[in-house]
């Protein structure tokens, strides 16, 4: 209750801040959809060419790029930690976080809040249930409640990653590039594994499970049986990679000390 | 007075390399890029020869130099002359006695130095060993394709000034920012080479000038355009650079009318 209770009071402040800008306000939200859309024209060109990628279809592929987009944009929304070495690290506001009662990590994801991001994935179900049609693929009653478990496992998987990741600046002073490196590898997840090469598959697989927030969990509900165990695993890999970010994080927590001034 | 200029190029090609560690994985980045886009157009040709008049082992070459181009060519001069304008440090600048825009193009073109020797090369080397790129034989298309090379600067940033400068009028342009960054990577071909695309669109993108920064050259170190067809592209991008001048220019005019300092 009192952890909702912070996240309503900081969405009615990020309400006021972002009305200051009203006109730019919206040119972002255009211009993320507009970076969706730049993915889908992609694939839309691409089967212009040819009629099907490794055995998918186009509607198919687009299905997979919908599902994609609904975590992708939950995660971008409630877990955004982007610019976290500079602004809580080198300038120090870390040492604010942590002098305060609700959990520091928790805090972190308040401050950032970007409610627009669930545009992307309104859009993106809107994306599933189009191509979904097209596909005739059957409404089944798992349907949505494997979608919300699929959805809440993918943000885990993505929220995992990229906590693990910021945790490692408490480890090193140097600012990292390493999570514009994550955010590029996350494309590869977003169209069948199977047309890379092995050793991406395992990548995809096993590392750094993008695959598990897109073309796995999607291949659930397009009833690709090759793909039907790997879906299924997709909560036990969210469980294993929050974990993990939570461990290192805390880890991290303890090693940070003040950036002085 | 040239000679301040050329400290400017100087001074931003010192700045950059003493913070060279970001661009090592930066070259990592622009690797992975190459590599979703490689095996995704491998999946797409399968068996088949040519699409849109690229070969497969063109389009290997076009995407890996597309992107080692935008190594090069690319820079944030939109973002630091927003910066510029919000902390008010522009009215400064506006009375030191130098154009601000030539200058920010200096600046620019030193970022673009270092980018050309510490990322472009070395990341064109590393990914040449992982992709099957193919380097062209013919001297023209390589002497074609460093001069077109450095007009897809020229464009690229005169598009980015324009954008920077627009916060002038609107304020806050993160935003418009955000949507230049999309549209010059998709119009320019860097994603998809402009012949891909359905005939209406590539028409209609054939009048804009993002082509000039990504597709054009591509085009001519890939070894689709040969010949006076060289002659011809780089006509387009020379006149896209003199239209570009225009908008500038009157920009610039216009903001040092409009000039009001919101904080510092």
């Amino acid at each position: 209750m009192y952890h909702l209770g912070l996240l309503s009071e900081y969405l009615k402040n990020y309400m006021k801040t972002r009305l200051t800008y009203r006109a730019d306000f919206w040119v972002e939200v255009l211009s993320d959809l507009l970076f969706q859309v730049t993915n889908l024209i992609f694939i839309f060109v691409i089967f212009m060419h040819t009629t099907s990628l490794a055995g998918w279809s186009q509607n198919e592929v687009v299905f997979v790029y919908g599902f994609f987009m609904v975590p992708w944009g939950v995660f971008a929304c409630f877990v955004n930690m982007w610019n976290f070495s500079e602004r809580y690290i080198v300038k120090g506001e870390m040492d604010r976080i942590l002098t305060r009662p609700a959990h520091n990590l928790f805090q972190i994801f308040l401050e950032n809040v970007d409610p627009p991001s669930l545009i992307g994935s309104l859009i993106g179900l809107l994306i599933m249930a189009v191509s979904g049609m097209n596909l005739g693929l059957p409404f089944e009653w798992w349907t949505i409640p494997a979608l919300i478990v699929l959805t809440i496992s993918a943000t885990a998987i993505y929220m995992g990653i990229y906590t693990t990741l910021t945790a490692l600046s408490f480890f090193s002073d140097a600012p990292t590039g390493i999570i514009p490196l994550m955010y590029n590898i996350q494309s590869y997840g977003r169209y069948p594994v199977t047309i890379y090469n092995r050793a991406i598959q395992v990548l995809l697989t096993w590392i750094l499970p993008f695959a598990f927030v897109g073309v796995y969990p999607a291949g659930l509900f397009l009833q690709r049986e090759e793909m039907t165990r790997m879906a299924l695993l997709t909560p036990v890999m969210g469980a294993i990679f929050v974990s993990l970010g939570l461990f290192v994080w805390s880890r991290g927590v303890r090693k940070y000390k003040g950036a002085g001034s | 007075m040239l000679e301040a200029y050329f400290d400017f190029i100087r001074i931003r090609f010192l700045t950059m390399l003493a913070y060279r560690l970001n661009y090592y994985t930066g070259i990592l980045i622009y690797s992975l890029n190459i590599g979703v886009n490689y095996f995704t157009w491998k999946a797409i040709y399968g068996q088949g020869e040519s699409l849109g008049g690229f070969t497969a082992a063109q389009m290997t070459t076009y995407v890996a130099v597309s992107w080692m181009a935008r190594a090069f060519y690319f820079n944030n001069l939109d973002r630091e002359i927003s910066t510029d304008i919000r902390d008010g440090s522009i009215a400064i600048q506006f009375i030191r006695p130098y154009n601000y825009v030539f200058a920010k193009m200096m600046q620019g073109f030193g970022e673009g130095m270092f980018r050309f020797l510490l990322f472009m090369i070395p990341g064109m080397a590393l990914a040449m060993l992982l992709f099957p790129v193919q380097l062209p034989h013919d001297p023209a298309a390589w002497a074609g394709f460093l001069v077109m090379l450095f007009f897809s600067f020229l464009i690229n940033s005169q598009i980015n000034i324009i954008t920077g400068l627009l916060a002038f009028f609107v304020e806050n342009n993160e935003g418009l920012m955000r949507m230049k960054r999309v549209v010059v990577d998709l119009f320019s071909g860097l994603i998809i080479p402009i012949s891909l695309f359905p005939g209406w669109l590539s028409s209609i993108l054939k009048l804009l000038p993002f082509q000039a920064i990504t597709y054009l050259p591509g085009s001519v170190f890939t070894g689709r355009v040969q010949g006076v067809g060289i002659w011809n592209v780089f006509g387009i991008q020379i006149i896209w650079f003199v239209i570009l001048l225009i908008p500038l220019f009157w920009l610039y005019r216009a903001a040092r009318q409009r000039l009001f300092v919101q904080g510092g």
